[in-house]
């Protein structure tokens, strides 16, 4: 019985002690970007929204939240067509070397942002093209395309090839069969792998601090915010990242849900 | 133009080594319902998919309706596939998608609207039309394939193995209307199916399908009742293969000697040859032999009885030795038990010599 007692409670500290040190920088963030007064450490004085006021006061950071969302949308949207463009032309074509094929669609995911990101620099330097809020957008598909083809590719079943040729079968043409069946078919994945994406894009910081000038995005300016001193509009920067993240996270997982849900 | 729609010309399908069709020559007439009928993995399925073009033959030429469509791809083939698992399209009511096929033909929505209705109607869903797939059940998912298929008024249905998913009951229901279905439309139907019982019940003609070749084709009484080959006797339900030795072959008359004793045949066989004979269950009566054209099988011993409603069925010994085993069916009104010894015979025309 004690050995039973002491089996769970250790299982209870370790489960503590694992969701606090995941979640307590978290909490620390969000708790002082309430902070009344000039620094974000205890004592908590009490809440204010000074901060957040401050914060979308400032044009650059608006700017750069602008510029952040801008890219994380179309280099999502990128990056998600062109995964399932990919992951149709895999499943549904015998094609030779597809284990191969695969692995190169896939490997990107295994390298670090820095070497992508460095990578990319000196291509851009080759071809002498300028860095700018079009460099990072290249930069996320980069990081993205393989994430999209990798959630997009496993949900291709047996199922979507006899759809495929049933659509074939009477009549339409290629763009149709992708856009009339197999796009909407595919719908709960499309969006997921659009959500995944557009979240890991949002608050992306090392490819777009080396692919970026003068415009810039959300997660730069605050590095550049941090490096002028703490402050709790900092803190107010990172809760605002840290909610949307969470918003479209959670958005994509209940639209998946109900999807599959229904289905079955 | 030729008499026949579908005609295949030594079509054979290679993959790597494997051959999944072997050198297929088969027609089918205007109007005609074939089944082709196999054990898993013996090719039926890649006949059917190279006529409705999803698999492009290694050899041989397929012509439909006077065309070669060798190589057409499937949407401009005057055929259209209903597939093992419906490939409904889930998205989609029950209406967009009977009408999907029509509005990819820019078929005006007015005749469209009509071509769709009366497609439902004609598999019995009329008022479906907004339902969504999964609110369906399996039968009525395999009603939508149906009209889905039928409402672009394809030359040919192919049908793979559409009934498989169902549960008995409604198979057999749905066997029943899809025979009604394809002599209303008066179109030609291919079906493919493992189910003997579904192939006979439902075709006009049975293409018996084994390793990639056409073992048997004919009309269903005909390949049950004389099949032509060793496998296609004992694919064709219950049958008791005797193994025998041509004695004679004399007078355009072959005798065998069996067993059970010796069966004559017609025709002239080589002398000395090994050969198998086929006797239905059912073609074995009990008594003793009279006339001519009976044969008399000699004592069998029942070893086992089992009452199976319409028939018993009888697992006996037969031979001198009582080294043969046969299955019979009795009549209900026979009452035998185990244990039991009687004379049995058979008509001599049932007897069907194979060719292994």
């Amino acid at each position: 019985m004690i050995g039973h007692w002491k089996k769970n409670f250790l299982a209870v500290v370790y489960l503590v002690a694992a969701l606090f040190f995941i979640y307590i920088p978290v909490v620390v963030l969000v708790v002082f970007s309430f902070q009344d007064g000039q620094l974000p450490v205890p004592p908590f004085n009490g809440p204010s929204l000074q901060w957040y006021e401050k914060m979308f006061s400032n044009d650059r950071l608006v700017e750069s939240l602008i510029n952040s969302v801008v890219v994380a949308i179309i280099s999502s949207l990128l990056a998600t067509v062109m995964g399932f463009l990919a992951a149709y032309g895999m499943a549904r074509h015998d094609i030779r070397f597809r284990a191969g094929v695969r692995f190169i669609l896939m490997a990107p995911l295994t390298v670090s942002y820095l070497i992508i990101g460095i990578g990319l620099l000196i291509t851009l330097n080759i071809f002498g093209i300028p860095k700018s809020l079009l460099t990072v957008g290249l930069g996320h598909i980069v990081i993205n395309l393989p994430l999209c083809f990798a959630i997009i590719y496993s949900q291709f079943g047996g199922h979507l090839r006899n759809i495929d040729w049933a659509a074939r079968d009477l009549g339409a043409s290629d763009f149709q069969t992708l856009t009339r069946v197999i796009a909407p078919v595919m719908k709960p994945s499309l969006f997921a792998a659009f959500c995944l994406s557009a979240t890991l894009s949002w608050d992306e910081f090392i490819i777009a601090f080396l692919l970026s000038r003068f415009e810039v995005t959300l997660p730069v300016i605050i590095f550049e915010m941090l490096r002028a001193g703490l402050t709790p509009e900092v803190n107010a920067a990172g809760t605002m990242v840290f909610a949307i993240s969470m918003v479209t996270v959670a958005i994509a997982a209940i639209v998946v849900s109900v999807n599959f849900g229904a289905r079955k | 133009m030729s008499d026949y729609l579908v005609e295949l010309q030594g079509v054979s399908k290679k993959y790597g080594t494997t051959i999944a069709a072997d050198n297929i020559n088969l027609t089918i007439s205007r109007g005609e319902f074939l089944v082709l009928l196999g054990p898993s993995g013996s090719g039926k399925t890649t006949i059917l998919s190279m006529m409705g073009g999803f698999t492009v033959p290694s050899s041989g030429r397929l012509i439909i309706d006077g065309e070669d469509v060798t190589d057409v791809p499937p949407a401009f083939r005057p055929t259209v596939t209903v597939f093992q698992d419906y490939a409904l399209f889930p998205h989609m009511s029950v209406y967009e998608n009977v009408s999907f096929g029509l509005s990819m033909r820019k078929i005006p929505r007015f005749e469209r609207d009509r071509l769709t209705q009366e497609s439902l109607e004609t598999v019995g869903l009329a008022g479906f039309g907004s339902r969504r797939v999964h609110q369906l059940s399996g039968g009525q998912q395999q009603r939508v394939a149906l009209a889905r298929a039928i409402a672009v008024e394809p030359a040919v249905l192919l049908l793979d193995e559409p009934l498989g998913a169902l549960d008995l009951k409604i198979r057999r229901q749905m066997q029943e209307e899809l025979v009604h279905l394809q002599k209303s439309l008066g179109a030609t139907f291919v079906h493919v199916t493992h189910d003997q019982e579904e192939a006979m019940s439902i075709s006009d003609n049975i293409a018996l399908v084994n390793q990639g070749k056409i073992e048997d084709y004919g009309p269903p009484d005909r390949v049950y009742l004389r099949p032509s080959t060793l496998f296609a006797a004992n694919f064709m339900g219950d049958s008791n293969i005797l193994e025998g030795k041509i004695v004679s072959n004399q007078g355009g008359k072959t005798l065998v000697d069996t067993k059970i004793g010796r069966l004559r045949f017609e025709g002239e066989y080589r002398l000395g040859a090994n050969v198998h004979v086929s006797l239905r269950p059912e073609q074995i009566r009990i008594g003793k032999a009279k006339g001519s054209e009976i044969i008399s099988l000699g004592e069998i011993l029942v070893s086992e009885v089992v009452f199976q409603g319409t028939h018993r069925l009888c697992h006996v010994r037969a031979g001198k030795e009582k080294d043969v085993k046969l299955l019979i069916r009795f009549p209900q009104e026979h009452i035998v038990k185990t244990g039991d010894s009687m004379s049995v015979f058979a008509r001599e025309s049932d007897a069907v010599l194979l060719n292994d």
